[in-house]
């Protein structure tokens, strides 16, 4: 049995009437990079909160490391380091100073909290502006002093609040990239929450769906769209164009092998649009289709199996919100 | 300094069988660290890093600065105004005032406000200036939810903020005290009497009192209010209201009371007694009475007294313990008003949730 590093059991957070987070209940195992996606206002953040006893919790409890994180907020901040959205820096300081705050805060002491400060600034690329002052890094620099900030507690679970929001595309592979290597270096626990597909496809292990305060889906990316699509989790594009090589056979026009694709077996539904088709399947039949496009006397331009992504677990999310 | 912390701390732990003085640490213990993991921690040592950090952000401020400057200017000015015709200010009206050094304090030659008037004027200004945007700058600028999520309790953000207030303060006015002292020892050539001394001592602690109200009514407001500009406002407003606003309410008020000169003198006595009552409320009032009874030993009462209290009263000075008494009600209130500001700021802050920004 794996190791349980974060379990929430119906956790509820109302303001007034709102409710901002409704009987949720997830839990996450140690060395996972869980993705916590959801639209902005969905409740992300306050679930975060309540992980780390900063606000309250009207019913449902958390617990952090098999610490129960209402009761015991002091234990569970020693053991989670919490990135929050859109950090703040003392930029009267400089990084170094900065980071050897929290290590005091942290209690460490001030020559062991030197050592350690440097060799994760090293870690996350800081090392050469460590006596610049804070007011003048970069957006970049800020997040990863805030990882630096993060890491510098030898923390078991990272919590990142939106920890991308406000970066260049390079900036996010970079930070990404930190994650994951230093997650997977330390064996921490990452819970990680964004409202940007991609990037949480990137990294996460699983992911869980957050809309309104509900989590809708949760589970790896893969069996979420399984989840979702049902069936037909195999959609096949191609495009294909008649050869005239073999004479003994006569070329059947395309509507003939529009019928006879689907007689294949396992095929749900073709659609044929000029020499395109976009075949729909519950299992993968590229294969088998392939021969029978070139048995008929075609050829194919292209044969390309469409995978679900997050970005279509996403929309399909939002269509079916609008419908309710 | 460290390494004996350290030392006393491994000994908390280390030692199963306490001696039975060390059972109320451990209770403290029990309060801070309700669930014993095996992690040896040194409770205090990040609160002394906060205080550190707090302190040097004070002084290194340039509003700080500033106004530091401005006190010991105003006090300087006063000094010197003092000094330069020190025989005839200060031994003004002494036939029986032997308190020379405490006139240093309290008088003045008429071209600038004494020393304890400057005190209580701008010291309300410093308190306000060191607190108003304790809690509410660090929200701004993000740093709150990154401090918070460090494993230590709140309070210790509030309690901080505070310690490094009155420690500041407490530096600046005792070596304001300390520096007319000794200028008059300089000009003068006459060292205090004990007596003296101990008097000065005693309005410097209670100045700080004074000023560290208003340091805690600025962190209330910070607490309470996000933007920073809102609490030094409400703050100035506070302290407008009762130098200013106040008195004249109760001179309203009081105009309808007034009883002619002829009434009975019991009515006297009674309008005389709401008037003192009146103004008791107000921190500054409570303040002008605990410098006057401290610093001015021949003060005897400060209410009205009717003729039967004063029958055989010899008009000498007061001892220390003496004035201290007849100021205790003042002091008490004052401290009083103090703690109320700091409780109502933890209620707020306790409670709170504390996002990133806004």
């Amino acid at each position: 049995m794996v190791e349980k590093r974060i379990e929430i059991t119906g956790l509820t957070k109302k303001y007034g009437d709102y409710v901002a987070v409704d009987k949720l209940t997830l839990s996450i195992e140690k060395g996972e990079i869980f993705g916590l996606l959801g639209p902005n206002g969905a409740g992300k953040s306050t679930t975060i909160l309540m992980l780390l006893g900063l606000t309250e919790v009207d019913a449902g409890s958390v617990k952090v490391c098999g610490i129960d994180a209402t009761r015991y907020p002091l234990e569970v901040k020693r053991k989670v380091g919490y990135l929050p959205e859109d950090v703040g820096f003392y930029n009267e300081y400089t990084g170094l100073q900065n980071l050897m705050y929290i290590a005091q805060l942290n209690n460490i002491l001030p020559d062991k909290a030197k050592e350690a400060a440097l060799k994760i600034l090293k870690d996350v690329g800081l090392l050469a502006v460590k006596d610049k002052k804070v007011e003048s890094y970069s957006r970049g620099m800020r997040q990863r002093l805030g990882l630096a900030d993060v890491l510098i507690k030898n923390p078991d679970v990272i919590i990142l609040d939106e920890p991308t929001l406000g970066l260049d595309p390079e900036g996010v592979q970079n930070f990404l990239k930190l994650i994951v290597t230093l997650s997977r270096k330390k064996g921490i626990t990452v819970l990680f929450s964004s409202h940007h597909l991609h990037q949480i496809q990137q990294v996460c292990d699983r992911v869980g769906i957050f809309v309104k305060g509900k989590l809708l889906a949760e589970g790896k990316i893969s069996s979420l769209a399984q989840q979702l699509f049902g069936k037909n989790t195999c959609t096949i594009e191609a495009a294909v164009a008649p050869i005239s090589q073999k004479e003994e056979c006569a070329i059947k026009p395309l509507k003939e092998l529009k019928e006879k694709v689907k007689q294949i077996q396992g095929v749900t539904d073709v659609l044929l649009q000029e020499n395109q088709f976009t075949i729909e399947a519950t299992r993968d039949i590229a294969p088998e289709l392939s021969q029978f496009f070139v048995n008929a006397g075609y050829g194919l331009h292209y044969l390309s199996k469409k995978e679900y992504g997050l970005d279509d677990i996403y929309h399909q999310y939002f269509q079916e919100q609008k419908s309710i | 300094m460290n390494t004996k912390l350290h030392s006393i701390a491994l000994l908390k732990q280390a030692k199963i069988k306490q001696p039975n003085w060390m059972g109320f640490a451990q209770l403290f213990n029990f309060f801070r660290k309700p669930k014993s993991i095996d992690h040896v921690s040194y409770p205090l040592n990040p609160f002394k890093a906060m205080v550190q950090k707090e302190i040097s952000d004070h002084i290194r401020n340039w509003r700080f600065i500033i106004l530091f400057v401005l006190i010991v200017l105003a006090c300087m000015g006063t000094l010197f105004s003092t000094l330069t015709d020190s025989i005839k200010t200060l031994g003004a009206d002494s036939a029986d005032n032997t308190f020379f050094f405490l006139n240093l304090f309290t008088k003045s030659d008429g071209t600038l406000p004494s020393f304890f008037v400057f005190v209580g004027f701008l010291g309300p200004l410093f308190g306000i200036s060191l607190g108003f945007d304790a809690i509410s700058s660090e929200q701004s600028r993000g740093t709150l939810s990154r401090v918070m999520a460090q494993p230590i309790p709140r309070d210790f953000i509030l309690n901080a903020k505070f310690l490094a207030g009155i420690i500041v303060i407490s530096v600046m006015l005792f070596a304001l005290s300390f520096l007319v002292m000794g200028a008059g020892l300089a000009v003068l050539g006459i060292p205090p009497s004990a007596e003296e001394f101990m008097r000065i001592v005693v309005y410097t602690v209670l100045s700080i009192v004074y000023v560290s109200f208003w340091l805690n009514l600025s962190i209330l407001f910070s607490v309470r209010f996000k933007q920073s500009a809102t609490s030094a406002l409400l703050g100035i407003a506070v302290w407008l209201f009762f130098t200013i606003f106040y008195p004249l309410i109760v001179n309203l008020i009081l105009k309808g009371f007034e009883p002619s000169q002829y009434a009975a003198p019991r009515a006297i006595f009674l309008y005389k007694k709401l008037k003192f009552n009146l103004v008791q409320i107000m921190p500054n009032e409570l303040f002008d009475e605990i410098t006057s009874a401290v610093l001015v030993p021949s003060v005897r009462s400060l209410g009205p007294l009717t003729m039967e209290q004063l029958q055989g009263a010899v008009p000498s000075t007061l001892s220390l313990g003496q004035s201290l008494i007849l100021v205790w009600p003042q002091i008490t209130g004052l401290l009083a008003l103090t703690l109320l500001c700091f409780l109502f700021s933890y209620v707020v802050f306790m409670k709170r949730e504390i996002r990133s920004r806004g």
